[in-house]
């Protein structure tokens, strides 16, 4: 019972890292049909499900959808991987666009992109929705570690992270935003993330950044700082309490903290830099720090 | 029972401790974030769309009736930082002792009881809503109005502001502290159906994580 890659003649030798076009472009949405005067947005589903067949994680979902292309990379060690390509320029306004992951007890899973997600406004100012649904079972593990997310001129998104996890699981979640292109006013960009972990609400937080957000760029809430992210690290087998640590001495650079949340086996750090670089930098700092004890089973995420 | 004490607890005079901590301002001006009173207002109007709305909404549902224990929880999953979830039950935990003196009643034995290092303060401003006759959209007003009125207070010690400045810009943002306290209050009926995740949980990742900076001080001024 192996995999059901959907693959369409669009889509293989998309690559990854080709330019993302609002007008359609080489790979865009549009390139087969002359556009509609009002089209109405791109809804898609895309699902991934990793299991524990007694021997190894295997990945017996992985449904493409829209402008999620999903493909399997080589295993590393025990862990299944799974790589997300842009197959088409999303979101634009309107899209609805979601991403089911599920990693079975056991399982273990990672999910990277292989690219920055680019908000664009699109033909309408309509807002575009991205929801992430991710659940944990008990003793699986799971990465997802996209690349950035860019929110772009006159784009508006609702972005929302719903992680359900089992108490045994173990969850790194990476998400890194920019608002604007270098220079560029940013879109309207929201994100709410709720975690459960064994039923109970363990963290749940919202951000809204770009126009009509409120004094989002004011020194409450991002000051100068166009880079934002957070690191979320669950682990049952992190006993020891961790000390909230700062990263970063000069605020001009960015900075960041590495704290955990009420619930100790839970670590989140919080970034605000002025580029993509110097964000990575701090989050890539903060996991470094956890994992500074040697762990055997600890492992970067380059 | 009595508008007047709506007045008594959003009063700084009121003995609640809430004018030892300037809400990050400290950490704000010492990094030159904060710097007049454009910057000022521009903090002000970050934090009461941020923390002020969540604790509103906190203090709101609590007014309401609902279950202060599950509402103390919902604090912490908004609080990711320990140090301000550590400065938000110190607060707690002041204004209980005041509450209780003022306005005795069975809900803040209650939660002061199951919460004996203290609840987060906008729970223990809801319960104390409650025993003192407000409605939750007099509670949602009075967070809302603590989430700005400390820093800016706090500025004008800080820079050495003129403070009719510093009232000039809670003026201001007079509007917006009445549309936070509906939008919270609004959320907080919507929560007796829905469930906590109806309660606003917006955050601020400079206010997160200066304040992890600050707590780290040796010699500072304010508290938080």
């Amino acid at each position: 019972m192996n995999i059901t890659t959907v693959q369409t003649p669009t889509v293989i030798g998309s690559p990854a890292g080709a330019p993302l076009r609002a007008d359609g472009g080489a790979h865009g949405r549009r390139s087969a049909e002359p556009s509609p005067a009002h089209p109405s947005g791109v809804t898609a589903t895309a699902r991934i499900r990793a299991a524990h067949n007694g021997r190894a994680t295997t990945v017996p979902l992985l449904h493409s959808d829209g402008p999620f292309h999903l493909r399997r990379l080589r295993a590393r060690e025990e862990q299944a991987r799974v790589c997300v390509l842009g197959a088409m320029s999303a979101p634009l306004g309107g899209d609805r666009l979601a991403l089911d992951i599920t990693a079975e007890t056991r399982a273990r899973l990672e999910v990277t992109g292989a690219a920055a997600t680019i908000a664009l406004r699109g033909p309408t100012t309509a807002p575009a929705t991205y929801d992430v649904r991710i659940r944990v079972d008990d003793d699986a593990s799971l990465h997802w570690l996209p690349e950035p997310l860019i929110s772009t001129r006159g784009s508006t998104l609702h972005q929302t992270f719903a992680v359900d996890l089992a108490p045994t699981s173990r969850l790194l979640l990476r998400e890194e935003q920019l608002l604007g292109r270098s220079g560029e006013a940013p879109g309207h960009l929201t994100t709410r993330l709720t975690v459960r972990r064994g039923g109970r609400p363990l963290l749940d937080q919202h951000t809204a950044y770009g126009y009509p957000a409120p004094a989002w760029d004011g020194p409450a809430v991002l000051g100068p700082h166009r880079a934002t992210g957070q690191l979320l690290l669950i682990d049952p087998t992190l006993d020891t309490p961790q000390e909230p640590h700062v990263i970063g001495d000069d605020p001009a650079e960015g900075h960041a903290v590495l704290t955990p949340l009420a619930d100790p086996q839970a670590l989140i750090a919080t970034a605000v830099a002025p580029t993509p670089a110097q964000l990575r930098h701090l989050l890539d700092t903060a996991l470094a720090y956890v994992y500074e004890t040697p762990r055997p089973e600890a492992e970067g995420e380059q | 029972m009595s508008r007047t004490a709506l007045l008594f607890l959003a009063d700084g005079r009121f003995p609640a401790g809430g004018h030892a901590h300037s809400g990050g301002m400290e950490a704000a001006v010492a990094s030159g974030r904060v710097h007049d009173t454009a910057s000022l207002e521009a903090f002000c109007r970050g934090r009461l769309h941020t923390a002020g709305l969540v604790a509103a909404g906190l203090a709101a549902a609590t007014a309401d009736g609902y279950d202060a224990l599950a509402l103390d929880e919902a604090a912490d999953t908004r609080t990711p930082v320990p140090a301000l979830r550590h400065i938000s039950r110190r607060l707690g935990r002041q204004l209980m002792r005041a509450a209780r003196a003022t306005w005795p009643s069975t809900d803040l034995d209650h939660l002061a009881r199951h919460r004996p290092q203290g609840a987060h303060q906008p729970v223990v401003l809801g319960v104390t809503a409650r025993a003192a006759g407000l409605t939750p959209l007099d509670a949602a007003q009075a967070a809302a109005y603590e989430s700005v009125g400390g820093p800016a207070t706090a500025a004008v010690r800080l820079l050495s502001l003129d403070p009719f400045d510093a009232t000039g810009v809670l003026a201001r943002l007079a509007d917006e502290l009445d549309t936070v306290a509906d939008t919270a209050t609004d959320a907080a009926g919507r929560a007796m159906t829905e469930g906590l995740t109806a309660l606003p949980a917006a955050s601020a990742p400079l206010l997160d994580i200066t304040s992890e900076q600050h707590a780290a001080w040796t010699v500072r001024l304010f508290a938080s």
